[in-house]
C-alpha cells in the first residue's frame, strides 16, 4: 500500500474546503427555494379550502394561523432556516406528520429504484458504449446505437405505460404496479424477491433512457482517445488490442463519462417523477410532485433540499473518483 | 402499437371474465391519496370515500333522498318545524371500545364540528340548543324552521367524532387524527402513504353479520391510465365515480363481468357550470351571459366530452334535488341566437379569459369544446391554463372572465344551491361563494324564505320562482348535472345502496362466490 497514506492526505484538504463551501451553497439553496415557493400562486389554505368544496373566511383564516401563513414573510423565512439549522424540517401540516418523517418514509424506495436504474444504466452504457467503439461503422455498432436512440428519443411515460400493457397486462410476467404485493405476507428473501420483481418494469424503464446516453458518450469518448499517440504507442510496444482497450483507452475515456453519471446521479433523488408516478412506485419524486399540486411548503422545501443535497455530495464523490481515475488531477503542478 | 395492445388485451380479458377473489377482501382505488382520515376536519372526497368506513353519523338516505336509521333508531320532528329528537341505537361502541352515547352528538355538533366544518357551521346557526335527557335521546332545538335540517345528518356533514378523545384538546394537531377512531363497520388498520389505506372488520359492529367482507385497502395510483389498467389486470375490484378518465370508461365497462351503475351520487349531485364575471367586462351584461348560454353545444359536450354521461342542466338545482323545476327558460343551443344577443349587448370582441378545470384530461377537452362554441358565434377566448393551487387563488381572487368548476348540492338548495347566489356571499377570499358577483338583493329574501318555510309545497312555490328568475339573469353558465359511474366487478353486491354511494362505506357490500 505504498503511497496510499499522502493519498489520503492529499484528498482530506480539498474534501473540508468543498464541504464548507457545500453548506454555504445549501443554504443559499434553502433561502431561495422559500423566496420562489411562496412566489408561485395560491397557498396550502387555498387548496385545502378547494378541496373541501365549502369555505368561510374563518376556515380559511383558521388554516392559515395553523400554517404559519399569518407571520409576515421574513419571519416564516426567518423560522424555517432557524429550524433547519437546527436540523428540523418542519411540519407538515397538511399530511400532520414532521417532514424528516415523511421523506425518510420516501427515501427508500426512491433510492432503490434511482440506484437500480443509474448501476443497470452506467454497466450497460459503458459496455454497450465499448462493443459499439470496438466494432465501428459495422452492423454490431449501427444496432446498438440505433436501438439506444429509440430508447432515448421515445417519452418516459409511454415506454413504462406500454412496458405495463405488454409485461403485466398480456404476458402476465411481472407485476405493473406498487413496492411490494398490498396485504402480502412474506418476510424475510420472500419479501426481498417480490419488491425485486415489482422494481423490474419501473428499473429497467427508467434505466434504459439513461444507457442510452452513457452509451453514446462511452463510444465517442472511446473513439477520441484511440486516436491520441499514446495508444499508437502502446500498440507500438506490441500489447494486445484488448489491453489496450481495457488498460488505456477505457481508462481514459471514462473520464467525460463519470462527469456526466456524477452529475445525473445528483438528479437520483428528484428525477423519477415520472416513472414513480405511472408504475404507482411510493418514492420522494411522487411526494414532491403532490406537495408541489398542494402548496405544502415545508414537505416541498424539505424534499428539495434533500435533493440539493443529494446533488452536492454526488460532486464530491465525482471529485473523488476523477482522483482514483486519473491521479493526475488535483496533484501539485 | 398501442391500439394493437389494447385490442390484445381486451381480447384476453373477454377470454377470462374476472371477478373479485372471494376471501372476504376488497380492492378500491381512491384518488388521489387524502391528506386525512379525519372526517370531522378534512371534508375533501377521498378522505370521505375511505372515512365513511370508520365515521358514521345519525342517519343515511336512499337514492330518493328518504332519510334511513344509522346511529338514530327513529327521529322525529315536531309540527312547527322547531324540535327534532333522535332516538340512538344502543350498544353502539367506539373502535377504542368506548360507549357511543347522547354526549358524543351535543359534543360533536356543538363544540367540535361547530369550530371545522364550513359547511355544517351555516346549518349550526339556525340550531339554538343541543339537550340530552338521557345517554340514547339527542333533541335539536331550532331558533327557526329549517326545512332542510332533516338532510345534515349524513356522514360527511355531520361525522361523530368521540368526545373522550378530542374533548378539550386542539382538534386540528390532535394526533389522535392519524389513528381515526369511529362506530363505523370498519377500523383503520394502516396507512402505507403513496400506497394504500388498509381497513380491517370491525368486529364489535352493531349490526349482526355486518360487514360480511374481512378488510378493505384503498389502492393509490396517481396516474389515471395506471388506474384503469389496474382495474383490467384485477388489481383493484371497484373504481369510484371520478377515478379514471371518462374516455375510459366505455372500454372498462365493456369487459366480461364487470358492472357500472351511475347510483349513490343524489345527495352530492355534482352540478357544472361557468362563473362568469358579472363585476365586470363585457360578461358583466345580462345579454352577453344569455349569448353564452345559447353559444355552448351541451349535448355535443354530453355526448362527446362525457361519453353520453350526465344531463343537461337547465338551471341553478339539479333535477337530483329537491325542489328542482323545469319551468324556466330554455336554453338549447342555437348559435344565431347567441349571435343576435351579442349584437344588442354591443360586444366588440374585447378577449375573454376562459379558466378550465385542472382536473385532468376530461375537463381539458371540454374547455376546448366550449372555447370553440364560443369562437363560432365571435367570442374571442384565450385559454388561462393553471394548476389546482392557481385555480383556486384565481378564482378566490376573481381574477377571471370564465372559469369551470361544479359544486355538490348536498339533497336541498337551501344547503349546497343558495350560496352560490345570495348577494350576501359575494365576498372575495373563497372559491365556492358568490364567485361571479351577482347582485340580486331583492332574491335574498326569497331564499331565506324558501329555506325556513314550513311543508314541502311552500318550500316548492317559492323555489320556483326563484329558479324562474335565476335563469333568466343567466349569473352563470350551467353547464352539466355530471354523472361519475362506479365501475365494479359483477360479483360485489349490495356496494352502492344510498345518496352518497360507496362513501357511506361498505356496510352492506359482499362478494358473491
Amino acid at each position: 500500500m505504498k503511497g496510499r497514506g499522502p493519498f489520503l492526505m492529499a484528498l482530506a484538504g480539498p474534501i473540508f474546503s468543498r464541504l464548507v463551501k457545500a453548506a454555504l451553497t445549501l443554504l443559499a439553496i434553502v433561502i431561495l427555494n422559500f423566496c420562489l415557493i411562496h412566489m408561485a400562486p395560491g397557498d396550502p389554505a387555498a387548496v385545502m379550502a378547494g378541496e373541501a368544496g365549502a369555505a368561510d373566511e374563518k376556515f380559511i383564516a383558521d388554516l392559515r394561523e395553523r400554517f404559519g401563513l399569518d407571520q409576515p414573510f421574513h419571519i416564516q423565512l426567518f423560522n424555517y432556516v432557524g429550524g433547519v439549522l437546527q436540523g428540523d424540517l418542519g411540519y407538515s401540516y397538511r399530511q400532520q406528520a414532521p417532514v424528516a418523517e415523511l421523506i425518510l418514509d420516501r427515501l427508500p424506495a426512491t433510492l432503490l429504484l434511482t440506484l437500480t436504474a443509474f448501476g443497470v444504466s452506467l454497466t450497460l452504457g459503458i459496455i454497450f458504449g465499448v462493443m459499439a467503439s470496438a466494432r465501428v461503422g459495422k452492423t454490431t455498432d449501427s444496432l446498438i446505437t440505433g436501438v439506444a436512440l429509440l430508447f432515448y428519443a421515445t417519452p418516459l411515460f409511454w415506454v413504462a405505460l406500454m412496458a405495463v400493457l405488454l409485461f403485466s397486462v398480456k404476458l402476465g410476467w411481472l407485476p405493473g404496479f406498487g413496492y411490494s404485493t398490498v396485504g402480502g405476507e412474506e418476510t424475510g428473501i420472500w419479501y426481498a424477491l417480490d419488491v425485486a420483481q415489482h422494481l423490474v418494469l419501473p428499473a429497467l424503464t427508467l434505466g434504459l433512457f439513461f444507457m442510452a446516453i452513457y452509451l453514446r458518450m462511452t463510444r465517442a469518448s472511446m473513439l477520441e482517445v484511440a486516436s491520441m499517440d499514446f495508444v499508437k504507442t502502446a500498440r507500438a510496444k506490441g500489447l494486445s488490442a484488448r489491453v489496450i482497450r481495457r488498460r488505456h483507452i477505457l481508462r481514459n475515456a471514462l473520464l467525460p463519462v463519470v462527469t456526466l453519471a456524477g452529475l445525473q446521479a445528483g438528479q437520483l433523488v428528484g428525477g423519477a417523477v415520472l416513472t414513480e408516478t405511472v408504475f404507482a412506485w411510493p418514492g420522494i419524486g411522487r411526494l414532491m410532485f403532490e406537495s408541489l399540486a398542494a402548496r405544502d411548503y415545508p414537505t416541498l422545501l424539505g424534499v428539495f433540499l434533500v435533493s440539493a443535497a443529494m446533488v452536492i455530495a454526488f460532486n464530491i464523490i465525482t471529485d473523488i473518483v476523477y482522483r482514483i481515475i486519473d491521479p493526475r488531477i488535483g496533484a501539485p503542478a | 402499437m398501442r391500439m394493437l395492445l389494447a385490442a390484445s388485451t381486451a381480447a384476453l380479458m373477454l377470454a377470462a371474465p374476472l371477478t373479485a377473489q372471494a376471501d372476504g377482501r376488497i380492492d378500491i382505488v381512491v384518488q388521489p391519496e387524502p391528506p386525512s382520515l379525519m372526517l370531522g376536519i378534512v371534508q375533501n372526497g377521498p378522505t370521505q370515500l375511505v372515512a365513511g368506513d370508520i365515521y358514521e353519523s345519525l342517519l343515511r338516505y336512499d337514492t330518493d333522498l328518504n332519510p334511513q336509521p344509522s346511529l338514530a333508531e327513529s327521529w322525529e320532528i315536531s309540527d312547527d318545524g322547531l324540535t327534532y329528537t333522535f332516538k340512538l341505537r344502543e350498544g353502539v361502541l367506539w373502535h377504542d371500545g368506548e360507549p357511543f352515547t347522547s354526549a358524543d352528538v351535543a359534543f360533536t355538533a356543538d363544540v367540535f364540528l361547530r369550530e371545522t366544518h364550513p359547511r355544517l357551521r351555516v346549518s349550526l346557526n339556525y340550531v339554538d340548543s343541543i339537550e340530552t335527557p338521557d345517554d340514547h335521546t339527542v333533541v335539536f332545538k331550532l331558533k327557526e324552521p329549517f326545512g332542510p335540517f332533516i338532510g345534515v345528518f349524513e356522514t360527511g356533514t355531520m361525522p361523530m367524532i368521540p368526545k373522550h378523545i378530542y374533548e378539550g384538546t386542539d382538534f386540528a394537531n390532535n394526533p389522535a387524527n392519524n389513528t381515526p377512531i369511529g362506530t363505523g363497520p370498519f377500523k383503520f388498520n394502516e396507512w402505507e402513504k403513496g400506497s394504500y389505506i388498509h381497513l380491517v372488520k370491525n368486529e364489535d359492529y352493531y349490526l349482526d353479520g355486518k360487514p360480511a367482507l374481512d378488510e378493505v385497502f384503498y389502492r393509490v395510483i396517481p396516474d389515471a391510465a395506471s388506474r384503469a389498467v389496474a382495474f383490467e389486470t384485477g388489481e383493484v375490484d371497484v373504481l369510484p365515480g371520478g377515478s379514471v378518465e371518462q374516455f375510459d370508461i366505455p372500454r372498462l365497462a365493456a369487459m366480461d363481468g364487470v358492472c357500472t351503475t351511475g347510483k349513490g351520487w343524489e345527495y352530492f349531485a355534482p352540478h357544472s357550470w361557468l362563473w362568469v364575471n358579472n363585476r365586470s367586462g363585457p360578461t358583466a351584461n345580462e345579454k352577453f351571459r344569455q349569448a353564452i348560454m345559447y353559444a355552448m353545444d351541451r349535448e355535443f359536450a354530453r355526448d362527446v366530452v362525457w361519453n353520453g354521461f350526465g344531463n343537461i342542466a337547465t338551471g341553478p338545482v339539479s333535477s337530483m334535488t329537491k325542489f328542482y323545476t323545469d319551468d324556466v327558460i330554455d336554453y338549447s343551443y342555437d348559435p344565431e341566437k347567441a349571435k343576435e344577443l351579442l349584437e344588442e349587448a354591443g360586444y366588440d370582441g374585447e378577449t375573454i379569459r376562459l379558466l378550465p378545470l385542472p382536473y385532468g384530461e376530461t375537463w381539458t377537452r371540454w374547455a376546448e369544446a366550449v372555447r370553440q362554441n364560443l369562437t363560432d358565434v365571435g367570442i374571442n377566448v384565450e385559454t388561462v391554463a393553471t394548476d389546482v393551487a392557481g385555480w383556486n387563488q384565481k378564482v378566490s381572487d376573481r381574477d377571471y372572465d370564465l372559469a369551470f368548476t361544479y359544486l355538490y348540492q348536498f339533497g336541498d338548495p337551501a344547503l349546497g344551491v343558495a350560496r352560490t347566489y345570495l348577494s350576501t356571499n359575494d365576498v372575495d377570499g373563497s372559491p365556492w361563494n358568490n364567485v361571479q358577483g351577482y347582485q340580486n338583493v331583492p332574491l335574498d329574501d326569497k331564499w331565506a324564505a324558501a329555506a325556513s318555510a314550513v311543508g314541502d309545497e311552500a318550500r316548492q312555490a317559492i323555489y320556483t320562482e326563484i329558479q324562474q328568475e335565476v335563469v333568466e339573469d343567466a349569473p352563470v353558465a350551467w353547464l352539466l348535472e355530471l354523472e361519475f359511474p362506479t365501475i365494479y366487478r359483477c360479483n360485489v353486491k349490495d356496494l352502492v345502496t344510498t345518496a352518497i354511494g360507496i362513501n357511506d362505506g361498505l356496510r352492506d357490500a359482499y362478494i358473491e362466490d
